[in-house]
């Protein structure tokens, strides 16, 4: 979807035409595939994330849920990753195996999924959007001409069983809902954490279809001549905090976000800004909060100075208490916070920082 | 060598407004500009180009205002442009994009086939970083995205060995011309257009071409026709409906609004207080 | 590129640059004009108002396609104070003639109109250039400017200087002198977005017809200023501006007094539900008359507000700045066609055709203005706005006491203020400082 639709006119209508129909040859698509993504021998979370929606809207369209793995018989990892996908609800699983699929390159990865899409034709195919899933489901999704929409913030199913896969629009200032009418499968990517991590249900292992890739190394064109992992040996752990303070423009400069450093410290957060900060240098871009960030689903949430464009929102909306401060009443922020602090960031985080040191060590004699 | 840049023109999205009524988007006054993330890849195909010799062409599929881009695009110093646009264009999802700039990639009319095409990591209005994989797919290219660094070209052996930011590190690759590079964003700094390239943009004749000049006779492939993802909706996200609590701020004394606050946090979430401890993270 | 010449070069793309390049361009010179915005029109700011007359003489068919928001048909002036205004309006149909005489633009879609008008013309415009010194030879004779793009300077026979208030190349070339705090104000402004058939209601307009109000008083705080409410199609343009020295000595901040304005009971309502689209400041140049530079030299001319060519009792500024533009390409291209050379003397042809326009006139008229209203900043800022309010107040409300009780008790208040003598000269002086 790009923003070619709807240049012309000034009402957003859909040009969407009814006239649109799946082809005779599709309707036999069936079944919720979920690529399960293979990071250096783990299942990469957001394929678990992924088996969580998967399961869901299979239920919705009374079909399977499938796990696809591919790597190479070598790697344990394969192993866990088909455990994995029957504990998060598949049905079954899909296995390509080959050493030629130890480590990710287009190429192979490409014709693996696509052989088994066009085998076994599924309805719905979901892969995580991190960089090998976007690699590969753009590569999938030309070579099987068929519709892939990204970074989804929510996915569910129509009455007639076509998938409804929603995201952030014109630079995230609106939503906007897609559809894949004509083709199958409907092919979806979603970040990492936009999802909620779903509960393990069951530990047995299901029906395991095995594929051969049918390719030789000859034919593989890229060859991986190495791996440097990243050498910061402290992660950061922004998707996965229980407590995020972050800073947005409202806090006015960049020596300001000291404040909200001390604060997140004070209480255990982590820190992060939303993307104006990072585009401004403020911050690097692993802190950067939003749909293009990370997205975070802490306990608690407190955004200081942060006025809440839809961009920013889905990516903090799955926190469980967000306590928001703004100068400005109106901030879109205050539309979806649970709690509003009409007041300047500023001035108040220092003052929230001593409030919580002094609640927090009550046994210690200190003053403000 | 022949580089082939494809960039778009984005409305700057940190100046869009929604009407507050209509719930329509406010283009007017909202100005156009080069999708920041395609600035990068424009500069390593003119540093390819410094550094090997040749020609960087730079194409965009857009409405006529797009020649703008392109002119920018010469401002920096690349040699030509090519405007792609039709009405029959209008509508195109990834994949009808990545069809008809394919096509016209084809029918470029250059001495030889290029050897590399460059695309940015992604729009910042469309954000899918789908039209280039699209791209290597139809063109059979190496498909090489998030690259961080072009280690070295061997245009006599067609190698390229590439630096590829990964999960969690960096892949080194080793792969043939021709390829598509999708680059990083940050990964080097545009250099400033000299008098020269300047004045050379801003009395360049940039051809626009319809579809048929770019050699595409299939319109059933491209705008709405071609596409098969489809907008049904747009609309503003909904406010929650229960209101949040407001906490204002009185006579700018912070002390008891801090509080009330620290009050509200403990009353909604009563297990955080377990969670809150003082860490030494910087 | 080594050895390309231009017969002008035309620093800067507002009003006076686009009227200049265009004025060069039509006459057949070879012209290059430098922008250092990202388009034209990113860096200027502006209420707006478009004053056709000026623009007819450049552009006789500017109406058939530049981009105009409301022709005016309403002007009101109010003096303020507090919690009132006292106004007088005027308004006329006659406004409503198949010519509008003004219209309020927005800026950032007419400078690119004018732009483009400028290149079908035939000129150059290099955008994201910022011109960085004058190239001079060993006399001081300008031969060209230096850009912040690498490569070399560009050459021209004579460089025209419309850089604006804030333009450094013909201080940096000492060509004129920076302007001083008490010779510039500081404007800001917000364009509040408000659905066209809204603003129609509340200031009694149909289709396209638009208001103007213009306001002083206690709104500045005593610093000399004035504010400004202009109707667009579908937003209103709010503001005020006021003398920079006026405001350090005040310890003022322009927003401070922008909001305060906002929030003032007779305007706070005509922009009530608004959104606001956009924030932005400039300076304006005040000085008037007296302030204005040297014009021309060997090589250069300077026109448009870097010339300080700008109307503060009628805050018309963007018509001088058209017409100087406009006069300074006409007698380049006059002087180029009789096979002078740009030299001063031959360039003066430049200031005389000022001297007769309304431009000089008019500046020549109120140049005791800008130090009138330095001198009387207490009186005709705070004291007057308060008494005139309360006069008219006492006028119009009815309250049991008899009327000639009334007018005596204002005659009053005002002998209490100013006492007779100080009533007098402060009217003498008005009336001197305005013809």
């Amino acid at each position: 979807m790009e923003a070619h639709q709807a240049e012309s006119q000034s009402p957003i209508v859909s040009r969407a035409s009814a006239k649109k129909e799946l082809p005779r040859h599709f309707r036999d698509n069936r079944h919720v595939w979920v690529f399960i993504e293979l990071e250096r021998g783990q299942v990469h979370p957001v394929s678990i994330e992924l088996l969580g929606e998967g399961r869901k809207l299979a239920d919705k369209l009374g079909v399977q849920l499938a796990g696809v793995v591919i790597g190479t018989a070598e790697d344990l990892g394969v192993r866990s990753a088909i455990a994995e996908a029957f504990a998060y609800g598949a049905d079954l699983a899909y296995l390509v195996e080959s050493p030629l699929l130890s480590d990710y390159r287009n190429e192979p990865f490409t014709k693996a999924l696509s052989d088994l899409v066009i085998l076994h034709k599924p309805e719905i195919l979901l892969l995580g959007a991190t960089s090998l899933g976007r690699d590969l489901a753009g590569s999938v999704a030309t070579t099987l001409e068929t519709g892939l929409t990204a970074d989804c913030t929510e996915l569910d199913v129509d009455a007639d069983g076509s998938l409804a896969a929603t995201r952030p629009t014109f630079g995230g200032s609106l939503l906007c809902t897609i559809y894949t009418l004509n083709s199958r499968p409907q092919m979806a990517t979603v970040r990492p954490r936009v999802m909620a991590t779903p509960k393990r249900v069951t530990h047995a292992i299901g029906p395991i279809i095995r594929h051969d890739l049918m390719m030789i190394e000859e034919e593989i064109v890229t060859k991986v001549l190495g791996f440097l992992p990243d050498e910061r040996s402290e992660k950061i752990n922004l998707a996965y905090a229980d407590i995020v303070v972050a800073g947005g423009l409202g806090i006015g400069t960049a020596e300001n976000l000291e404040r909200v450093m001390v604060l997140a410290r004070t209480i255990g957060g982590e820190f992060g800004c939303s993307r104006p900060l990072v585009q401004k240098g403020w911050m690097e871009v692993d802190r950067q909060i939003g749909q293009t960030g990370q997205t975070i689903r802490p306990k608690l949430y407190l955004a200081a100075g942060i006025s809440g464009a839809v961009q920013h929102r889905v990516g903090v909306e799955g926190a469980d208490l967000i306590v928001a401060i703004n100068t400005d009443s109106n901030a879109p922020i205050f539309d979806f916070a649970h709690v509003a602090v009409v007041a300047d960031a500023v001035a108040l985080l220092p003052a929230l920082t001593a409030a919580f040191t002094r609640r927090l060590a009550p046994h210690t004699n200190r003053c403000k | 060598m022949n580089i082939v840049v494809c960039i778009k023109q984005v409305p700057d999205s940190a100046q869009i407004r929604v009407h507050p009524v209509t719930n329509t988007i406010m283009r007017q006054g909202v100005p156009t500009i080069i999708n920041p993330y395609d600035l990068f890849a424009l500069e390593e195909a003119l540093k390819l180009r410094d550094r090997y010799g040749g020609k960087v062409t730079v194409l965009t599929m857009g409405p006529p205002m797009a020649k703008q881009a392109l002119e920018k695009a010469l401002a920096y110093g690349a040699d030509e442009a090519v405007l792609l646009s039709d009405r029959h264009f209008a509508g195109s999802d990834t994949l009808a994009t990545s069809f008809a700039i394919s096509r016209a990639i084809t029918n470029l009319g250059l001495r030889h086939a290029p050897e590399i095409v460059f695309t940015g990591k992604q729009t910042i209005d469309g954000d899918t970083a789908q039209v280039g994989p699209g791209i290597a797919r139809r063109l059979e290219l190496q498909q090489l995205t998030y690259v961080t660094k072009i280690v070295s070209v061997d245009l006599h052996a067609r190698e390229i060995t590439v630096e590829r930011r990964s999960e969690g590190g960096t892949q080194m690759l080793k792969s043939q011309l021709p390829c598509l590079i999708s680059v990083l964003e940050g990964v080097n700094a545009l250099r400033r257009g000299s008098v020269a390239d300047a004045l050379r943009a801003a009395r360049a004749q940039i051809p626009t071409w319809r579809a048929a000049d770019a050699g595409i006779v299939e319109i059933a492939n491209c705008g709405l026709r071609g596409s098969p993802t489809v907008v049904k909706r747009v609309f503003a996200p909904t406010p929650r409906a229960e209101k949040a609590i407001q906490i204002k701020l009185n006579d700018d004394q912070c002390g008891p609004l801090v509080d009330e606050i620290i009050a509200s946090i403990f009353e909604h979430q009563p297990a955080l207080e377990a969670s809150f401890q003082p860490n030494g993270l910087t | 590129m080594k050895g390309e010449k231009f017969h002008a070069i035309v620093v800067g793309a507002g009003m006076s640059g686009n009227a200049a390049a265009y004025a060069m361009a039509m006459r057949g010179l070879k012209v290059l004009q430098l922008e250092r915005g990202e388009y034209p029109g990113s860096k200027n700011v502006q209420g707006a108002i478009l004053y056709a007359d000026a623009l007819e003489k450049i552009i006789p068919d500017f109406r058939d396609d530049a981009p105009l928001e409301r022709h005016l048909v309403e002007q009101r002036f109010w003096i303020m104070d507090g919690a009132s205004h006292t106004g007088i309006h005027y308004r006329s149909d006659d406004f409503n003639e198949r010519r509008p005489n003004r219209y309020t633009i927005i800026r950032a879609q007419f400078d690119r109109w004018f732009s483009a008008k400028v290149r079908e013309a035939g000129c150059t415009v290099l955008c994201e250039t910022l011109a960085t010194r004058l190239k001079q030879d060993s006399r001081g004779n300008v031969t060209g400017v230096y850009t912040d793009r690498p490569g070399e300077a560009i050459s021209a026979d004579v460089v025209v200087l419309a850089e604006g208030v804030n333009g450094f190349l013909g201080t940096r070339g000492r060509l004129r002198e920076t302007p001083k705090p008490d010779s510039v104000a500081l404007a800001v402004k917000e364009m509040h977005f408000l659905p066209e058939d809204v603003i129609a209601e509340r200031f009694g307009l149909t289709a396209d017809e638009g208001c103007v109000i213009e306001a002083g008083g206690t709104i500045s705080r005593g610093v000399p200023g004035l504010g400004f409410l202009y109707t667009n199609k579908e937003s209103i343009s709010i503001g005020i501006g006021c003398l920079v020295s006026g405001l350090a000595a005040a310890m003022e901040r322009p927003y401070d007094l922008l909001e305060a304005f906002k929030h003032h009971p007779s305007i706070r309502p005509l922009i009530a539900g608004s959104e606001v689209k956009e924030y932005a400041a400039h300076l304006i140049p005040e000085g008037g008359f007296t302030a204005i530079p040297q014009l021309f030299g060997n090589g250069w001319v300077v026109v448009g507000d870097a010339a300080q060519l700008n109307n503060t009792a009628h805050r018309e500024g963007s018509n001088l700045a058209m017409t100087s533009g406009y006069l300074a390409g006409k007698a380049i291209a006059d002087v180029k066609d009789r096979g002078g050379s740009m030299v001063k003397s031959n360039l003066a042809l430049y200031k005389s055709m000022l001297d007769s326009s309304f431009v000089i006139k008019d500046l020549m008229k109120h140049k005791e203005m800008p130090r009138f209203l330095h001198a009387n900043s207490q009186n005709l800022f705070v004291s007057y706005p308060k008494l005139i309010s309360k006069a008219a107040q006492s006028f119009v409300r009815v309250d049991g006491n008899s009327k000639l009780d009334k007018e005596k008790a204002t005659s009053a208040a005002f002998l209490k203020a100013r006492s007779r003598w100080g009533l007098i000269s402060d009217a003498v002086r008005l009336a001197r400082a305005w013809r």
